[in-house]
């Protein structure tokens, strides 16, 4: 387990929440910040900020040579073969938002199928509902197995040289399942089809290689990562990136603008239209770097015991139902605590200073599956502890108490 | 921060027991909101006769907040003008903010009050209270035409 001292790195951590010690349980919402990207976004502001690609001035120069430093490291990150196919984005959802707004169209036509699945966050099934809808083609799913898992079976099967495209989510944000996309990846390249692969639960907690994976395209977010809001990230292969057609038009982007024709920057400028996120993007490479000096074989063990060891002791407390495969891959616990709705529990567990996730996830179509209409869900990230589970397990058992006597 | 200033024993008696719940064969007016920050979703039906809501039901999917909040709101509004449904509703808006309400000789609604110590939770109770907004309004265009 890493050491529990590493919360110490974390200054939000250290304060009570309705008297109690804060145990935040919500790092698949979103990750709390530990000082060193806390102080490099500071000195970034403190000392660098200036436009980039366009100062001749000192600042202008630090600016670029700041947020450009950033790309490379991400692109180390995830193994990408180059720079040229990281963009910068706010985030996951406008990432998967440039695939499905320009590749997408590109790529499918009426009659032509889009393949994802019923577990995907509304980020990586809306977009993908809304080209089906516009462009005429299929949306076809992937059948959940009844722990939530897809078999390569039912991919093979679902998956047709009719399919243009397939979407999925690396990790769900809800199940706690992994998916196996490499091999996802090859069915859908034997169909002549592209991944869009949504790293935004697993890119935090695991090492990611998407040459290794072989996805065309991958989305990923700082600030569920220990960076910053409003700062995530694009990859695709850097030959399916040049045939795509900017999504956002005006400064950065342009190579040159006549009064009816304008040219584009090559890649990754010509999808970073506008002032591009430079804090956000230095604070991402302040977070890449803690996630290294720690190790993300280390994060995703510490994170599998926890799950574990939260497996172990909800499943001691009579009525409450875990849902998703039990050994689970990820630091991601959803349950339900018997007929207690799920905000109920929340407040309870708030009343404790434990804060947890209740509602539908942004997953309605999963929750349907599910045929529930929300659900609690626990998440952990190197910075927590057994002791934050134990904490869980007695706030529930409270709730439990409470409302059965409440309701009783 | 005291569980028991939100969860009183009124609130859980009417999510035990909810009044009013179900709904109607006919064509009473209907109207469907969700919370879609969530997942909390209500179909409040009114009958309307002659300017009175003559009766009410509900039926949804929610918290012990939201589902009492309905069950209190279609048991004072029963019997009441439209214009008075819309001004407990905007008495329950006050209550929210943790002004004075007053609800007539309907006092269990004054239970929700606690509410207002608890700001996520305002808006489970505030779902039935603005689908009978939404109710009213429908109504008021009805009769206009």
């Amino acid at each position: 387990m890493i050491n529990s001292s590493i919360r110490d790195q974390f200054p939000i951590l250290n304060q009570k929440i309705n008297g109690h010690p804060l145990v935040y349980l919500d790092s698949a919402a979103t990750s709390q910040k530990p000082r060193q990207v806390i102080e490099a976004v500071k000195a970034y502001y403190e000392w660098d900020n200036s436009n980039v690609h366009r100062g001749v001035h000192t600042l202008g120069s630090r600016a670029t040579d700041a947020y450009e430093g950033a790309r490379e490291k991400v692109a180390k990150f995830i193994n990408a073969r180059s720079v040229k196919e990281i963009i910068f984005t706010r985030g996951t959802t406008t990432a998967l938002n440039i695939v499905a707004s320009s590749y997408g169209p590109a790529a499918v036509g009426e009659g032509d199928e889009i393949v994802i699945t019923q577990m995907e966050h509304h980020s990586n099934f809306i977009p993908w509902q809304q080209l089906a809808k516009r462009t005429g083609a299929t949306l076809k799913f992937i059948p959940l197995q009844q722990d939530g898992t897809v078999t390569l079976e039912d991919a093979e099967a679902t998956i047709t040289d009719k399919t243009k495209i397939v979407a999925i989510a690396y990790v769900s944000n809800v199940m706690g399942v992994t998916n196996p996309v490499k091999e996802l990846a090859a069915i859908a390249h034997r169909n002549g089809a592209v991944i869009v692969v949504d790293g935004a639960q697993s890119t935090p907690h695991m090492k990611v290689d998407v040459r290794d994976l072989d996805c065309d395209f991958y989305a990923f977010s700082g600030h569920k990562m220990l960076a910053p809001t409003g700062i995530g990230a694009l990859y695709g292969k850097k030959a399916l990136l040049e045939a795509m057609e900017p999504v956002e038009f005006g400064g950065e982007m342009i190579d040159d603008v006549g009064l009816f024709e304008s040219t584009w920057k090559e890649l990754p400028w010509k999808f970073e239209g506008g002032t591009p996120i430079i804090a956000g993007a230095v604070g991402l490479g302040a977070a890449i770097d803690f996630l290294q000096e720690v190790g993300l074989d280390n994060i995703h063990r510490h994170e599998m015991q926890l799950a574990a060891y939260a497996e172990q002791k909800l499943s001691e407390i009579s009525d409450l139902s875990i849902y998703g495969p039990r050994n689970r891959q990820v630091g991601v616990v959803t349950f339900n605590l018997g007929d207690v709705h799920p905000h109920d529990v929340a407040t309870v567990l708030d009343a404790e200073g434990i804060a947890v996730r209740a509602g539908h996830h942004c997953c309605q179509p999963l929750m349907r599956w599910l045929q529930v209409s929300s659900t609690a869900r626990a998440s952990f990230y190197l910075y927590n502890t057994e002791e934050d589970v134990d904490a869980l397990v007695k706030g529930l058992i409270k709730a439990k108490e409470y409302f059965s006597y409440e309701l009783g | 921060m005291n569980l028991d200033d939100l969860y009183r024993r009124v609130i859980m008696d009417h999510y035990k027991n909810p009044r009013n719940r179900g709904s109607f064969e006919d064509d009473a007016l209907k109207i469907e909101l969700n919370n879609p920050t969530c997942g909390d979703r209500i179909t409040l039906q009114l009958k309307v006769e002659d300017g009175i809501v003559k009766d009410a039901r509900y039926s949804g999917e929610g918290c012990s907040i939201s589902m009492s909040s309905a069950s209190m709101m279609t048991e004072a509004v029963k019997g009441q003008s439209l214009e008075r449904a819309l001004e407990l509703a905007d008495s329950f808006s006050s209550l929210m903010k943790g002004e004075d309400a007053d609800f007539g000789d309907y006092e269990d609604i004054e239970a929700l009050s606690g509410v207002n110590k608890f700001p996520a939770r305002i808006k489970c109770a505030t779902l039935a209270w603005n689908a009978l907004r939404k109710g009213i309004e429908t109504e008021e265009e009805h009769q206009q035409h």
